[in-house]
């Protein structure tokens, strides 16, 4: 190894996770441990319909009879599953009506996060909802969105208000069977965001749900569905932070989306759950499950910046059910010291001149893993399907690993299904060219990172870009003197 | 400004520069020539600070300083600056991108404010003009994909932005076709003053034409062997390196 390379290495160690602070809010939580009992009393808490109430034991029924998946290139400790706590909740006696209500305690946490919740939400044309712990805290704008009929919720209020639609499409992606965790949250999930979008609006503006996990020793399980109805169009945005603990949180979430003939839906996610000490110690368990359906001529992409989390499985995908839908994955996933990550995507093409485009760029650094994971499965029935895959691996240091696992699976011989691979390490030479133009090594390197995601960040809207840049180079910084 | 007394270097354990004797001051220009395998990149490269070779005895001062005890990006922001025989590529990364970075950088180490958008678009209007840069490379990744004319150009317009106070120019007319040779050539010219100074390191006379040396060296088996003022560049051409080289055996 050349010498600046094991400089860089230990430049690299510094890192500082800037989340990692505690919010002093009363919490309301439930016994640790997890039952039918438990199953009932969060949907009680909750106010649920009975329908829901069922539905959540039925799942928590079949989540028994399943073991946790191993087939990922990951280690995962063993998980008690009776350890975690699954209900926590910011106390709070009623609903409220406008900011001031909000708990000022709470209103600097997201202050802190960035998350500017008031009114320069107006200026940057952002929706969010913010779920800390597992209650859906507070959701601008949804005056604004209520005219064009867009409805912006939590999961909870969406049971309450819109039981229809929520009955109608709750699991209709995702249904509790689909793997472990799917199951685990189909039957714990605790809040989250809905989104309907109905037929022909184009929603004027970026609608955005932040998540934080914020109380010790509890499991974060939320559920995101949106429904863009025919001919509608969304852009979503989800970020995610979370405390420094020693102990590992586990974060089992699942995301569903309908996409409806000739809609559009954008779904992007600056993953930032903490990540870990340099040790290895703590962390977030990221164990999440995003699928989307696409009808005809639908359209549905997913980007991706994965920075944080100790241990990601995650394969945000699409199935593209109706002729001519297309599903895109736009990936850029950072793994450091000790994290893992497993990621990538599926994409199913089952209607006829679907098309699908998978870029997925990993960056292994410290002692970390980075696998890829990819399925390209083309139907009997798909004719004329098109997938490109690009998977490139970005290695820092000698003692990471890059992974890649595509795999095609294609039943129709007029399909064309491509793949590309590179795996690639920053150079001596690309490192002294930038440092004798003056650049110290610590940028030189965030400045070379960036540039090799910048495929995938340029599809990130753009304020999400620039965080999403800042938090590339920030993960990557050091101590450098 | 530039003072190199009895300089060694080694490169995996074997010796490439056995004892420089270089004085460079404000204004000058001075040209390093010599056969292939001489050392003359490598000196280069040794005072740029890349850390593949070793310094294994001899003292380098500039400005002042002790540069050998300087990273290399504090020899950049003290007004170093080497221009590369082989530009590296780095994708994604836009010109414009990587200068603002590094003529902030250098703004930063000397006390001033960052400049804004508008002032750095300005700065590289002007200075891509210095030798004749298509302005739309600058929204291009950093020399990817260019010709070897526009890499050599790139060079000499980072120069330009930077302008240092000591160039060190690697074969920089290597690769050039007429014209370019002379654009770059002129644009060096352009950037010189009676303040800094410009080690130019060429195989060919034909560089010299424009670029009119003070000072020229031959650099042999890692040793200066020889120097003279510009007519012996002329001598140089017609008869090689032959004359002095046996004059160094015996």
């Amino acid at each position: 190894m050349a010498e600046n390379e094991k400089e860089l290495l230990d430049d690299l160690g510094g890192q500082e996770y800037k989340y990692g602070f505690t919010t002093q809010i009363e919490t309301e939580t439930i016994r640790k441990g997890l039952d039918e009992q438990i199953v009932r009393l969060i949907s009680a808490k909750k106010g649920e319909p009975e329908w829901m109430t069922e539905r959540r034991v039925k799942a928590y029924r079949h989540w028994l009879t399943l073991t946790p998946p191993t087939w990922a290139h990951l280690a995962i400790p063993e998980i008690d599953f009776q350890e975690i706590i699954y209900y926590a909740a910011p106390k709070q006696q009623r609903r409220l009506d406008s900011m001031d209500e909000v708990d000022p305690e709470l209103k600097r946490t997201f202050d802190r996060l960035g998350i500017p919740l008031e009114e320069q939400m107006a200026l940057a044309g952002v929706a969010v909802d913010a779920v800390m712990d597992s209650v859906s805290v507070k959701t601008t704008f949804r005056e604004t969105l209520a005219e064009k009929g867009i409805v912006f919720c939590s999961i909870s209020e969406a049971l309450r208000d819109y039981p229809e639609l929520v009955k109608k499409y709750l699991g209709s992606v995702v249904p509790y069977t689909d793997n472990f965790y799917a199951a685990l949250n189909a039957a714990v999930f605790s809040d989250g965001s809905f989104c309907y979008i109905p037929k022909g609006v184009r929603c004027p503006m970026e609608l955005s749900t932040y998540f934080r996990i914020n109380a010790a020793g509890t499991g974060q399980f939320e559920r995101t569905l949106i429904v863009a109805d025919e001919g509608a169009y969304v852009s979503y945005l989800e970020g995610c932070t979370a405390p420094r603990r020693d102990e590992n949180q586990l974060h089992a979430a699942v995301v569903e989306i309908v996409v409806e003939r000739d809609a559009e839906v954008k779904y992007s996610t600056v993953q930032n759950w903490y990540p870990g000490d340099r040790e290895g110690r703590g962390g977030i368990y990221n164990f999440v499950t995003k699928r989307g359906l696409c009808r005809e001529n639908a359209r549905l992409s997913w980007t991706q910046v994965e920075t944080g989390s100790a241990i990601t499985w995650k394969y945000p995908s699409c199935v593209l059910a109706g002729d001519n839908a297309v599903g895109e994955f736009y990936s850029v996933a950072m793994t450091n010291h000790f994290q893992q990550a497993d990621t990538g995507t599926k994409m199913i093409h089952i209607g006829r001149n679907t098309r699908s485009r998978i870029v997925s760029k990993g960056i292994s650094a410290g002692r970390s893993e980075n696998s890829y994971r990819g399925l390209v499965r083309v139907g009997k029935g798909a004719a004329n399907a098109r997938n490109y895959s690009q998977c490139d691996s970005l290695l820092i240091g000698d003692r990471c690993g890059a992974h890649t696992f595509p795999v095609a699976d294609v039943r129709n011989a007029s399909a064309v299904v491509e793949h590309e691979a590179t795996t690639s390490k920053i150079s001596d030479d690309q490192l002294f060219y930038c440092r004798q133009r003056g650049l110290s090594t610590e940028d030189a390197v965030g400045l070379i990172v960036n540039g090799y995601a910048r495929e995938v960040l340029a599809k990130l809207p753009m304020e999400f870009a620039v965080e999403a840049q800042k938090l590339l180079a920030l993960s990557l910084e050091g101590s450098v003197g | 400004m530039l003072s190199v007394k009895n300089l060694h270097a080694t490169v995996d354990g074997k010796e490439i520069l056995r004892g420089i004797d270089l004085e460079v001051k404000p204004g000058e220009v001075h040209a390093i020539m010599g056969p292939n395998g001489s050392g003359k990149s490598t000196l280069a490269s040794v005072l740029a600070g890349n850390e593949k070779f070793t310094v294994t005895d001899g003292s380098v001062e500039f400005l002042g300083r002790d540069l050998l005890s300087l990273s290399i990006e504090e020899r950049a922001r003290l007004g170093l600056f080497l221009g590369f025989q082989y530009p590296v590529e780095i994708p994604g990364v836009t010109m414009a991108n990587f200068m603002k970075q590094a003529v902030n950088e250098q703004r930063l180490f000397r006390g001033e404010e960052p400049l804004t958008a508008a002032e750095f678009l300005r700065m590289m209007r002007e200075r891509s003009a210095v030798v004749e840069l298509d302005p739309k490379l600058t929204a291009r990744a950093v020399n990817e994909g260019f010709s070897g004319g526009e890499k050599k150009k790139n060079e000499i317009f980072q120069m330009a932005m930077l302008a240092p106070r000591l160039a060190i120019l690697d074969e920089t007319d290597s690769g050039l076709d007429i014209d370019a040779l002379r654009i770059v050539a002129t644009g060096v010219t352009k950037l010189h003053t009676a303040e800094n100074a410009t080690v130019v390191i060429t195989h060919y006379q034909r560089l010299l034409d424009y670029i009119v040396p003070d000072v020229v060296h031959v650099l042999y088996k890692g040793r200066i062997i020889h120097t003279g003022d510009k007519t012996l560049a002329l001598k140089l051409e017609k008869e090689g390196y032959d004359w002095l080289i046996n004059d160094c055996r015996e």
